[in-house]
């Protein structure tokens, strides 16, 4: 197929139709509004539904409807959005519901700056609402990735029937990248016989996540448990560029991730340094042991967490390397982007210090 | 034998845990019946329950069910509608899911006209939770959050949900009705089928608001509370008609 120019937040949005999510349901906020502007064009033509809700909570509320009626229904938003959001994500973690978040973070807390940050890290991989829950977070570096992991976050989502999130930024979300569209689903989507009111369906369909007695709750939290313990092991993704015989491992997700790449190019004819990139592409489950492989390797002498917060990753990064390695922590907050030149300074103090 | 009286079909046999004397039974059973009656078929029926005593709905309608966040039912119902807009979708609330913390999700659900039918269940207190201040709750009614009774001056007056909302274009029938005796009761289910007709007929929103009694949180025995719901909540929430297209 050829490659078209997309900006990012309209790519998602085609991909998520095209990987059979037929129901939209949001609410406006910067800067992910061309996603659902997008779908209010799309959806009519392709025989779904977008609907502007009343407000975040609602946005939620309506697609955990539509999840619990069989459907594959997504939302999308940005940081204060999502913070509404996480309330019914809870709730549909609890239910076993599949559906899909996008957030475009923006700078925060409160109601921040609109431009690009990586500081909704701990809300995204740490469950975000109430109780014992995970949710697969994938974070895309390219409007090409992001097209193609949106289909993946569908698919996720149905086969362990769990909320699943991906995770952007204001950069991801308004770029304009030429991208090769996804295909249409072609197969038909996976039966549903817990959901209410599809003809597939065994009995009385209840969607619910009230569990009274303590004893039954338990058990239904630790069957929970049991499927992230599957996500763990079959779905981490990572990518390693240039990790083996590297001096300094760098580790950054998303946007941030390809400004790491091209510093860890100029480092090597700059400073002699040979930089390798961690980039993971699930956050959670996170690549613990392909970093904490690559960290081993005794050619590194560091590792160094980027991001665009005040440090939020860098505690998983820590975790990996276990202390195998000393690890540090480079970011800018608040809508500020790193730049190729930040990361070489900080590159070229830690050479200093090796 | 004659079978002279049997249970509705619509509710399963697991008993409810309402209190004696509590109301909410007979609403379920209404609702149940008029449902029955419609002759829809289970399988076409999407109920959602609030958080609030009537939680375990789920439980007792025989039909496919979601529980919803607190005050979310309207909004889980409008996902559930778009999916499925040939099935009946109905939400049953109280007045803290109703009129407080789902404020919002109620007012646009009606302002969009969506396809649903609310039963709302206003007993003018917090049941569930043990009796607090409800949205609903009287002028100078004693509560456990307004021992001194309700003070207007300091936190407001009753929400009139049903005056509220007749005042928006989507909605297409909405009605307050009272369970305190066979009459009403009679009235009541009137109501609730004309609600359910309205959806049915693709008309738009329906709500239906049943006065309802908590004699636990009241502090009343069965009777005086039937009683004291005649007398004291009617005057603030008159019955009747308040939207019909
Ligand atoms: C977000 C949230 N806030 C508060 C509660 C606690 N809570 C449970 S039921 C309830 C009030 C229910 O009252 P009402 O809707 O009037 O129903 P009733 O119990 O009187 O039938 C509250 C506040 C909750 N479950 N969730
Ligand atoms: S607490 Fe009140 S509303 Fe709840 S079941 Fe008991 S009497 Fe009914």
């Amino acid at each position: 197929m050829a490659k078209v120019l997309m900006k990012g937040n309209e790519a998602i949005a085609e991909a998520a139709i095209k990987a059979g999510c037929r129901f939209f349901f949001g609410y406006p906020i910067t800067p992910q509004n061309q996603i659902p502007e997008y779908m209010s064009k799309r959806m009519p033509q392709v025989g779904g539904c977008f609907l502007q809700a009343e407000s975040e909570v609602s946005a939620i509320n309506m697609v955990y409807g539509a999840a619990g009626a069989g459907a594959r229904a997504m939302t999308s938003s940005s940081s204060p959005g999502i913070s509404l959001k996480q309330e019914g994500i809870s709730y549909a973690v609890g239910a076993e519901l599949p559906l899909v978040v996008v957030n475009m973070v923006r700078g925060g807390p409160g109601l921040g700056s609109i431009q690009p940050a990586q500081s909704d890290y701990y809300q995204a991989t740490r469950g975000g609402g109430h109780g014992d829950y995970r949710l697969p977070v994938f974070a895309p570096s390219s409007v090409q990735e992001a097209v193609e992991l949106m289909a993946t976050a569908f698919d996720v989502a149905d086969k362990y029937r769990n909320p699943v999130m991906l995770l952007g930024d204001g950069m991801l979300g308004q770029i304009m990248e030429p991208v090769e569209m996804i295909q249409e689903r072609s197969e038909p989507l996976p039966k549903k016989p817990w959901a209410s009111g599809v003809p597939e369906k065994e009995g009385r369909s209840i969607i619910n996540s009230l569990y009274i007695n303590p004893d039954e709750c338990e058990v239904h939290n630790y069957k929970l448990e049991r499927k992230y313990q599957e996500i763990t092991a079959n779905e981490v993704r990572v990518q390693l560029i240039d990790t083996e015989g590297a001096d300094i491992l760098l580790v950054a997700y998303g946007t941030m991730a390809r400004i790491c790449q091209r510093a860890a190019k100029d480092a090597y004819k700059q400073l002699g340094l040979k930089v390798g990139l961690v980039r993971p592409i699930t956050l959670w489950p996170y690549p613990y042991e392909a970093l904490k492989n690559a960290a081993e390797q005794p050619s590194v002498k560091h590792v160094l967490s980027v991001e665009m917060s005040t440090g939020q990753m860098v505690d998983d990064v820590r975790l990996a390397v276990c202390g195998a390695k000393p690890v540090s922590f480079y970011g800018r907050t608040g809508g500020m982007v790193p730049t190729v030149k930040d990361i070489l300074a900080k590159l070229s103090s830690i050479k200093e210090g090796m | 034998m004659a079978v002279v009286f049997k249970k509705t079909s619509m509710l399963t046999d697991v008993p409810f845990h309402y209190c004696p004397g509590c109301t909410h039974g007979i609403i379920h059973r209404l609702v149940a019946e008029v449902l029955e009656e419609l002759g829809v078929g289970n399988d076409n029926i999407i109920g959602v329950a609030p958080v609030g005593c009537a939680v375990f709905a789920y439980n007792y309608f025989n039909c496919d069910m979601m529980e919803a966040a607190h005050g979310r039912a309207p909004a889980v119902a409008t996902g559930i509608k778009r999916v499925h807009p040939d099935k009946l979708v109905f939400t049953y609330q109280g007045d803290g899911d109703l009129a407080s913390i789902g404020a919002a999700e109620i007012v646009h659900a009606a302002a969009r006209g969506e396809k649903i039918t609310t039963i709302f269940v206003n007993n003018a207190i917090y049941g569930m939770t043990g009796g607090q201040m409800a949205p609903t709750s009287l002028p100078g009614q004693v509560t456990t959050t307004s021992p001194y009774g309700r003070d207007t001056s300091h936190c407001g007056y009753p929400v009139k949900v049903c005056e509220m909302l007749s005042q928006l274009d989507g909605p297409a029938y909405i009605q307050r009705v009272s369970v305190h005796d066979v009459k009403n009761v009679v009235a009541a289910k009137k109501a609730i089928r004309k609600a359910f007709e309205a959806q049915i007929a693709g008309k738009g929103f329906s709500l239906i608001e049943v006065l309802s009694t908590c004699p636990t949180n009241w502090g009343l025995p069965p009777q005086e509370a039937l009683k004291w719901l005649e007398e004291n909540m009617i005057p603030q929430f008159p019955l009747g008609v308040y939207k019909e297209i």
